[in-house]
């Protein structure tokens, strides 16, 4: 199944509705007078890694921010469209924005703990969210932890501040962070660009392992990790969305001549 | 635009590498097969040696892929610049063996052997000829239509394989004092019939490089 900018979408989302978490519609974005994205017409898979790839300033992050409408965020932003999240039009004025956060995690480009010891990093989500039973936090920090692959790493230093954990221990502290509000999406904004290889390597594991439970989309300038990690993988350039297909292919056999550029270095 | 010259040029040195060695396993043939008619011993054993050094590009080839795929990491297209380079070098390799071992059965035939080598031996060179030519222009100038005409020349070849093998039966039937001799004519065929089946795998590999799919031109 292809998606392409301009393509319509319905009859074909609605053939496979059950797998699909997201689906944007003729979405645009504005900064002011800057036109960022372009009728992006993309389905999120679930339980799948998408990636999405492309030059600096092609609306990748963007895009991402969009997701959990992040984006609002900026001064002058203005959207049209439509951003189906489980059926529901995310971008509709009704729509509470505080319901998606607890549906949808973030992890950023460089880890982002807070200054609070590493259990209270985790807790934190939870207990905004209500939960005030510690034998219930204890269980969540745990779960959470081990789901991101670090509590053995950490489970006899819980007291201890985020910041004495290096910058790989920090990026999945952050990934257990988000995992802990029990999301049913993660983005990730380029997660692993401040990492060293070996702990790039570590979170893409943990990323294989999460896709099991949640449906993850990554923005990555990592071209090597997208075709590592990723199911499927969105090229875009320039604010539009050129190619949409599965990793393999857009991998050995993209169809746009500008897909085959950018993915063979040849620009970008 | 950013390029990337300095891996285009590689590239292209592999490329150019290959197209090398395929006219190298022309000349191994045609200096084989000049051998066999002439009865030129000296001739065949130039070409056992020179085979040496076409052993020799093919495992460069295979070297300077590796290299560029664990330095570049290509995707796509480039990729399948490499692996296709490494295929085709190991089929134009093949090829020169066959031209090899044509050089033996001129060595086994000797030089006072009084046999006159079959015409049709003549003929499927330079049908061969002309798929190692077409062959390396399709691959120079990624052509899948050129590449396509190489496997009704390689009908062509087989057919001509079959009459040769036939006419020799009748003759070793009426001179089995000189069986082994017309044995050696009869292998020296099938070498170069062998040269077909190589250069069709080259157009199958030429047609991987353009379209990212696999064919079969054997069916």
């Amino acid at each position: 199944m292809d998606f392409v900018t301009g393509v319509a979408l319905n009859q074909t989302v609605e053939a496979s509705n059950e797998n699909i978490v997201y689906y944007t519609e003729d979405l645009n974005l504005w900064y002011g007078q800057t036109h960022a994205l372009k009728n992006i017409n993309l389905p999120i898979y679930e339980k799948e890694v998408t990636a999405i790839i492309g030059p600096s300033g092609c609306g990748k992050s963007t895009f991402l921010k969009t997701l959990n409408r992040m984006v609002e965020l900026v001064q002058g932003v203005q959207t049209s469209g439509v951003i189906h999240y489980r059926e529901r039009n995310i971008l509709d004025k009704t729509f509470q924005v505080e319901e998606l956060r607890t549906k949808v995690g973030m992890v950023f480009q460089k880890p982002n703990p807070f200054p609070k010891s590493i259990y209270d990093n985790v807790a934190y989500g939870p207990k905004i969210h209500g939960i005030k039973s510690k034998k219930i936090l204890d269980q969540i920090v745990e779960k959470s932890l081990k789901g991101a692959a670090i509590w053995d790493e950490v489970k006899d230093r819980l007291k201890e501040n985020a910041y004495s954990l290096s910058g790989g221990q920090q990026q999945r502290l952050c990934i257990a962070r988000a995992l802990a509000i029990e999301p049913d999406v993660i983005l990730m904004d380029e997660p692993t660009s401040a990492l060293d290889p070996k702990s790039t390597l570590k979170v893409e594991e943990l990323i294989q392992e999460l896709k099991k439970d949640y449906s993850i989309v990554i923005v990555t300038h990592n071209m090597q990790q997208a075709a590592r990690i990723s199911d499927r993988t969105a090229f875009m350039l320039n604010g539009e969305l050129i190619e949409f297909k599965d990793t393999d292919t857009i991998f050995s056999t993209p169809e746009d001549k500008r897909t085959e550029d950018y993915i063979t270095g040849r620009f970008g | 635009m950013v390029g990337r010259e300095q891996f285009d040029q590689e590239l292209l040195e592999v490329k150019d590498k290959v197209i090398q060695l395929a006219r190298s396993s022309r000349r191994q043939l045609e200096q084989s097969v000049e051998a066999l008619y002439q009865a030129d011993v000296n001739l065949a054993e130039r070409v056992i040696k020179a085979d040496e050094q076409l052993d020799e590009m093919d495992l460069s080839i295979n070297e300077a892929a590796i290299l560029l795929i664990a330095r570049q990491q290509p995707v796509a297209t480039d990729l399948r610049k490499l692996i296709v380079a490494i295929r085709i070098s190991t089929d134009l390799e093949r090829m020169a063996d066959n031209a090899k071992n044509i050089a033996r059965s001129a060595i086994r035939l000797g030089e006072d052997h009084q046999l006159t080598i079959h015409s049709s031996l003549a003929d499927m060179r330079d049908i061969a000829f002309r798929m190692i030519d077409l062959a390396i222009d399709a691959y120079y100038k990624e052509d899948v239509k050129l590449a396509k005409q190489l496997s009704e020349l390689d009908d062509l070849i087989d057919n001509m394989f079959s009459h040769v093998l036939e006419e020799l039966l009748h003759m070793s039937a009426s001179n089995p004092q000189k069986i082994q001799l017309i044995m050696q004519m009869a292998f020296s065929a099938r070498y170069i019939e062998r040269f077909g089946d190589h250069l069709t795998n080259i157009a199958e590999n030429v047609m991987y490089l353009v379209k990212g799919e696999t064919f079969d031109l054997n069916e």
